[in-house]
């Protein structure tokens, strides 16, 4: 049997304001190590509540979700803080980088928080994560100099400096153009079959979806085919 | 690796708005630089009016007041102890101003280590004779040299040499005042005329100059071994003795235990000169009030700034929190932020300040009642530059504290789904 990376039992998550709603209802499902999922559903389905809450940013839900074989329930705000930091890799739908560095110390600052390596280390494996995604001659520009896809692509190094047990996406490509979102669906093909990355993708493109190892479907909040 | 890792970010977030940064800074260094500048020429001119006093007066002056005694002579008596007594005022008869047997206490003042140093001096009234007419003055006799080396005596000596009264007989150092009235010059003869009517001539060798007019009108100086043989008195005859002490603070509790010890009256610094006390005490209560608050409101600068550069950089806040950076660390990386402006800003203070005390040091400032004071008096106690810095610490430590708290409180989910 394959490694368990992620596990949610149970998650259930409502918003209070203004009315109370119940927005996920009895999630359960698992990601195994070095498969490549993604999640689709209609727009307001709870696909990025969802996220929010596997990637430990939201705690404010019911249930219990397992990283790694560990629960978060009782881990402080500093000890999830940690967990991000070494076990997951985060792509947002906006690239999100830090506009005051360049683009090697974008990819590098999760790296030096992480502390496993030393400056002169995360250095070359910011290279070597910027070499596989073909963007190391912009290694030295500033992040904002970048074009949006170039952008998305520093956002999947920084989200691989620490080689981490899964890397979640949020419509990594629903902010890029046909050309630039083929680059990037091809780049988590690359990473899943090479690498045996394991990646949890939340997608609007089926043509994308299908081609993934498994496909989640949500609606209204539950999942309806794992 | 952790605390260097957040000081470059903090360092790097800081350049990205330099001159947002600037400004801050800017507010911090102003009021850093008026605070060392406001307190130092401020405490300058405290210590010189403390000096125009505190320098020529003794912290202990022993002397014999002319007064009735304490106990009336009927007080001695038993038999009269629980009756009424009528005769309650006899006056005091053989007054005399010298203090007795004071070649023992001399020496014993001498080998006490409290004491840094005495002078023992003669206080003699006296008419000066300018044609026919008398104007009362006084003459002080004093031990020159003991006078220079506690009193600064030279200082005030604005026209010739202060050892002249030791080096010629019979002269006299005039006050200012009284010279101007006799059109005396130096060199020339007065004449006195001595309580007992003896008419006497002295040598003017210089003019004294107190910084206090009216003082100076009447006051003169002359040696001990002058004054003595003008009031026709033996060469221990001596009416003062000033103490100057080690430790100023201590003469309250020393005058009374010479007062005690050597049977005399002894008055200390503080009681006869309270009023200064408590003048320099509110001029350095007000400069301190003024500085700190100055750095409050480059506090409340920093303050809004921080504000603002956590609206802006929220996106960051986000960013570094989704990528495993606790609110810790981003607390630390804001309070880094707001300590760094306040340490640079307030360290160019201290340069400022130390250049614009140092400017006013140079203004000229002559005037006729302070003669050795040629420029504005500057203070440059270290104290006040230490104060300084920690003062521009904890204030944009204050300062950054809350923004640094609501940065590190900062939900990223709600940045991240606000976009
Ligand atoms: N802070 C909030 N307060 C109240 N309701 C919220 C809040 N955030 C999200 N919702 C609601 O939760 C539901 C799910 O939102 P979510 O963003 O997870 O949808 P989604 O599946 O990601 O949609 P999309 O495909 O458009 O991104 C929506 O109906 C939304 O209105
Ligand atoms: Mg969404």
């Amino acid at each position: 049997m394959s490694q368990i990376v992620l596990q949610a039992k149970g998650i259930n998550k409502s918003f209070h304001d203004p009315i109370t709603i119940q927005i996920l209802k009895d999630i359960n499902f698992t990601v195994n190590k070095g498969e490549f999922v993604s999640v689709i559903g209609k727009s307001g389905c709870g696909k990025s509540t969802l996220l929010y809450i596997l990637s430990t940013m939201d705690t404010d839900f019911q249930g219990e979700l397992l990283i790694d074989g560990e629960s978060t329930r009782n881990k402080k705000e500093g000890q999830l803080a940690l967990v991000r930091n070494e076990k997951i890799g985060f792509v947002f739908q906006f690239h999100y980088l830090l506009n005051e560095f360049s683009v090697l110390r974008n990819v590098m600052l999760p790296g030096l928080k992480l502390g496993k390596y030393s400056e002169e280390e995360v250095e070359h494996r910011a290279m070597q994560k910027l070499k596989i995604l073909g963007i190391e001659n912009e290694a030295h520009k500033m992040a904002n100099q970048l074009s949006g896809g170039q952008k998305q692509r520093v956002a999947i190094a920084r989200a691989l400096i620490n080689d981490p047990l899964i890397i979640m996406g949020d419509e990594p490509t629903g902010n890029l153009d046909k050309k630039n979102g083929k680059i990037v669906f091809d780049i988590f093909q690359e990473l899943a079959q090479e690498f045996k990355q394991t990646l949890l993708i939340v997608t609007h493109d089926n043509e994308f979806a299908n081609s993934t190892d498994r496909i989640i479907e949500m609606e209204d909040g539950r999942i309806v085919k794992l | 690796m952790n605390i260097k890792l957040l000081l470059t970010i903090a360092k790097s977030l800081l350049l990205a708005r330099w001159r947002q940064t600037l400004v801050a800074a800017i507010g911090v260094t102003f009021s850093i630089t008026m605070f060392i500048t406001l307190l130092s020429f401020m405490s300058g001119l405290n210590d010189l009016l403390d000096g125009l006093i505190l320098n020529r007066t003794a912290h202990i002056k022993l002397f014999n007041e002319i007064k009735a005694t304490k106990d009336q002579p009927i007080d001695l008596s038993d038999k009269f102890k629980s009756s009424y007594h009528f005769i309650h005022s006899i006056k005091p008869s053989n007054a005399r101003q010298e203090i007795y047997n004071n070649g023992a206490i001399l020496k014993a003042l001498n080998s006490d280590k409290r004491v840094k140093g005495i002078a023992p001096k003669i206080i003699a009234q006296v008419f000066y004779n300018v044609g026919a007419i008398d104007i009362t003055g006084v003459i002080n006799g004093i031990d020159v040299e003991a006078e220079n080396k506690l009193f600064f005596f030279n200082d005030y000596v604005t026209a010739g040499n202060y050892i002249d009264l030791l080096n010629v007989p019979n002269s006299i150092i005039l006050g200012k005042g009284a010279a101007e009235k006799m059109l005396a010059n130096i060199g020339d003869v007065i004449q006195i005329t001595t309580p007992k009517g003896d008419r006497i001539q002295l040598k003017v060798v210089g003019f004294f100059q107190s910084g206090l007019v009216e003082l100076d009108k009447v006051q003169s100086y002359c040696s001990l071994t002058t004054t003595q043989k003008l009031l026709g008195k033996s060469s221990n005859y001596i009416t003062d003795i000033q103490v100057k002490l080690n430790d100023m603070t201590t003469a309250p509790v020393l005058a009374k235990e010479y007062a005690n010890t050597f049977g005399i009256d002894a008055e200390d610094i503080q009681t006869a000169n309270s009023q200064f006390e408590t003048g320099s005490s509110i001029r350095t209560l007000i400069s301190y009030a003024v500085g700190i608050t100055l750095l409050i409101v480059a506090g409340f600068g920093i303050y809004n700034i921080l504000n603002m550069m956590i609206y802006e950089k929220m996106d960051s806040i986000a960013i570094l929190k989704a990528t495993g950076f606790s609110g810790k660390d981003v607390n630390t990386i804001f309070v880094v932020i707001a300590l760094s402006i306040g340490f640079f800003g307030g360290l160019v203070g201290l340069l400022f300040g130390f250049g614009l005390s140092s400017v006013i040091d140079q203004i000229p400032f002559n005037t006729a009642s302070l003669p050795t004071i040629k420029t504005y008096p500057i203070n440059y106690n270290p104290k006040f530059y230490t104060i300084g810095i920690t003062f521009s610490l904890i204030t944009t430590y204050f300062a950054g504290l809350f923004p640094a708290r609501k940065a590190s409180k900062i939900d990223p989910v709600v940045i991240i789904r606000g976009k």
